[in-house]
């Protein structure tokens, strides 16, 4: 028996909870899948520093988010465009549902957690624009700046009740503008201030382990049914409506992309595969709980088609986007957010609306229109003065040499692959000297410890 | 006394080794490497950017051995490793001035 009530005193909802909890496990898994699926694209001197970018990011986020981040995005509305400072520090979030209604049959708390897992995930997304360039610092102070300034204010605009693209009407399930295009747009704008890797478009920039990328696209996708499922806020039909919508944007973005290289090429690649999943995934974000299955392949495979070509323009207009954050995510986070103006299907789900196919016109496609345009125009111009800010206080990019000899080990002391037995080292003393004199190389141990 | 050394497809590694064994060669080294002749590279493709791969992985093998022996080891190693496609590798052989056993301290003819 449901114990709490909310203050309309609709009872709490055990289901709705098991599941929402649930899934915000889920949204949190797909950030080291995303640390896989980037971390196999790069060059194996980078594999850390990439993988870093993102479970560093579950780290301070989830700490910027119970202190300040969640109450700017869902606080009590300030004119539509940011929270008020009532959440600071979580307080008042507890096991009463949010005072706006948001999830009006779970926790308060449990809303507050599953929106954290976004506000983890969204950062790590533009990492791989910048990867193989930046230095760790620089990147622990954008992505804290980007988090408070673009994030939660973006995530007010268009899922709090009262922020000004929700009460528009524009259309977002579960993040197309706010997570993908987001992300997409920001990634644009950093990697204008930090510039190219050297020897863009003339080295053979080649994945160093696709199986990882392969592996991390697998968690990827299973996380996404917490992203998009979860945020039907409750155990329902719309939940596994959303979830079917999913699993067949992810199916036929794959094979779109799929299909698109083989007539290029000739083959089917396996990062052709993993990238349209992905495409196919971001696609259906805004779109999952408002389309029916045939709409979501629809989506899934336009998506597919559109990245696969998306991608190539970095070499035509000369940016250095190293992961495709621009190719898959902004541009699949365009097609999604513009086709669900035209799948919608308001019998799929009340609080939708009925796209340029089921009757509903333009008029669900021009508010659409905005939102992107909105989302576009915000976080492409924060951000690069976000970045700006950081590049000039302490620098966005590492120095040649150490950008020559790869994030892990100029960044964190480390090397990802030690497959040798004869690579030599020896213990280095804390102070004086080393236990074995002969020693030309030692090991520093704590203090305290015996070298 | 000769080292002979060839570079070969990885695939023809152990068509090579039994060929040797059967000569009674009682052991070899054996390196990953990677390099072109005539074959050049190859071409990789990743989401749909082309890159030109011009040095492929092969199998790099070195064998110490008796001046009596050196002829028939070549043949043997050219026989097995060919495919008569282009990229097979090359065989050549050095002049060895001194061979040691660790574990005996052996020199010469008496440490291979």
């Amino acid at each position: 028996m449901p114990a709490a009530v909310n203050e309309r005193g609709d009872p709490l909802d055990t289901g709705d909870t098991a599941w929402v909890l649930a899934s915000s496990a889920l949204v949190l898994f797909m950030t080291p899948g995303l640390a896989l699926f980037y971390g196999g694209m790069v060059r194996a001197k980078n594999i850390l520093g990439t993988m870093m970018h993102s479970v560093f990011a579950m780290g301070i986020v989830s700490i910027l988010w119970v202190l300040i981040g969640y109450t700017l995005a869902f606080g009590p509305d300030k004119g539509g465009l940011i929270g008020g400072l009532d959440f600071l520090g979580f307080s008042g979030v507890g096991a009463e549902p949010h005072p706006a209604g948001l999830g009006a049959t779970i926790p308060h708390s449990t809303f507050a957690l599953f929106q954290m897992m976004f506000a983890i995930i969204t950062p790590a997304l533009i990492t791989g624009a910048f990867a193989e360039r930046i230095k760790f610092s620089g990147y622990v102070a954008f992505i804290t700046l980007w988090l408070l300034l673009v994030y939660s204010p973006i995530a007010h605009w268009v899922w709090h009740p009262e922020g000004w693209l929700f009460k528009l009407g524009a259309l977002d399930f579960a993040g197309g503008t706010v997570v993908h295009i987001n992300a997409g747009i920001a990634a644009l704008a950093a990697i204008i201030v930090i510039g190219k890797r050297r020897g863009f478009g003339k080295e053979a920039f080649v994945p160093h382990n696709l199986t990882m990328t392969m592996l991390g696209t697998g968690i990827l996708w299973f996380g996404w049914f917490g992203f998009n499922a979860g945020s039907a806020l409750g155990a329902n039909g719309l939940a596994s409506s959303a979830f079917l919508a999913t699993n067949l944007g992810a199916a036929a973005g794959a094979c779109g992309w799929a299909l698109m290289e083989t007539m290029k090429d000739g083959k089917a690649t396996t990062l052709g595969v993993a990238s349209g999943a992905v495409a196919g995934l971001v696609a259906i974000t805004p779109a999952a709980g408002f389309v029916g299955p045939v709409g979501a392949i629809a989506i899934g495979v336009i998506a597919g088609f559109v990245c696969s070509k998306a991608v190539s323009l970095k070499f035509r207009l000369g940016y250095d986007d190293s992961l495709d954050v621009v190719g898959v995510h902004l541009v699949g986070g365009i097609v999604g957010a513009l086709l669900l103006g035209v799948f919608a299907d308001i019998s799929m789900n009340e609080f939708g609306a009925d796209g340029l196919l089921f009757g509903g016109g333009v008029t669900l496609l021009g508010k659409q229109l905005i939102a992107i345009g909105a989302t576009l125009a915000f976080s492409l111009i924060v951000t690069f003065g976000i970045a700006k800010l950081v590049d000039m206080v302490i620098g966005l990019r590492v120095t040649e040499e150490e950008e020559i000899a790869g994030l892990d080990i100029t960044q964190h002391a480390e090397v990802g692959y030690s497959l040798s037995e004869g690579a030599g080292g020896h213990a280095i003393a804390p102070s004086g000297p080393p236990a074995h004199g002969h020693a030309s190389n030692t090991v520093r141990v704590p203090q305290g410890g015996e070298a | 006394m000769k080292v002979v050394v060839a570079v070969i497809k990885p695939f023809k590694l152990d068509d090579v080794k039994e060929a040797l064994e059967d000569l009674g060669v009682q052991g070899m080294t054996v390196t990953d490497a990677r390099g072109f002749g005539r074959q050049k590279g190859h071409t990789e493709v990743y989401r749909g950017a082309e890159y030109q791969i011009d040095f492929v992985p092969k199998i790099r093998i070195e064998i110490a051995v008796n001046d009596e022996q050196v002829n028939e080891i070549v043949k043997a190693i050219v026989t097995s490793a060919k495919t008569d496609s282009i990229g097979d590798g090359k065989v050549w052989v050095m002049p060895a001035e001194e061979v040691v056993r660790i574990r005996t301290g052996e020199k010469g003819t008496d440490a291979l």
